[in-house]
């Protein structure tokens, strides 16, 4: 049962990574790298099932964080160029007075 | 009691993986940003959850049905907040949908001003 979980994340894996390899816009690939993090998620948590050992559930979380959050940075660096602090538009009125 | 549990283990787990398998293979073949968003949401809620509920049920009352569970409410939260934040980021950036040319009688707006 676990071998078919696994064998269709598998194959739903490489679809999402032949979208991001030629997807047209930044965008698709962002969304193709997210869907991709949350298969390798489930793949992790397949994997430990399927060799018995479900502790691998513990990297599947760890991986779910680290995913989370590298998108929401990619997002904002191509929305704001900036991922740290930015110039507020009320520093920038003061800088130019 | 035992052999119920199984079939239903087994059906969640077949159907999540249907669902994913539609979801990705949506990704890859519908024609425009905003339609591939509607595939990944559903590869990234529904066979999600379904997959999650069957390596629960194979579980049992463990503490691998805990983890499962976190990661279940983690991804449920933080997927939908993805994909809108990748939808707000093409708006903002200047992505429209693709206007079909054979549809007539919908009466499309104009695409608002860029700030």
């Amino acid at each position: 049962m676990f071998i078919v979980a696994a064998l269709s994340l598998f194959i739903a894996m490489l679809l999402v990574l032949v979208r991001l390899f030629n997807g047209p816009t930044l965008y698709d690939r962002v969304l193709a790298v997210n869907t991709f993090g949350t298969f390798t998620v489930l793949f992790i948590g397949v994997l430990g099932f399927l060799n018995g050992r479900p502790d691998f559930l513990d990297i599947s979380l760890l991986y779910a964080l680290i995913n989370f959050v590298g998108t929401i940075a990619i997002l904002k660096f191509f929305r704001y160029r900036a991922i740290g602090d930015q110039p507020r538009p009320s520093d920038q009125a003061e800088g130019e007075v | 009691m035992e052999l119920l549990v199984e079939i239903l283990s087994w059906i969640f787990i077949l159907s999540g993986s249907f669902f994913t398998v539609v979801g990705a293979f949506g990704i890859l073949r519908f024609p425009d940003f905003w339609a591939r968003l509607h595939a990944a949401s559903i590869s990234d809620s529904a066979g999600m959850i379904l997959l999650l509920i069957g390596m629960a049920l194979q579980a049992g009352w463990t503490l691998v049905t805990v983890k499962l569970i976190i990661i279940g409410i983690f991804l449920f939260i933080t997927g939908p907040t993805s994909t809108h934040a990748a939808a707000s980021a093409a708006l903002v950036s200047g992505l429209r949908p693709k206007e079909h040319p054979g549809l007539t009688g919908a009466q499309t707006p104009p695409p608002e001003k860029q700030n």
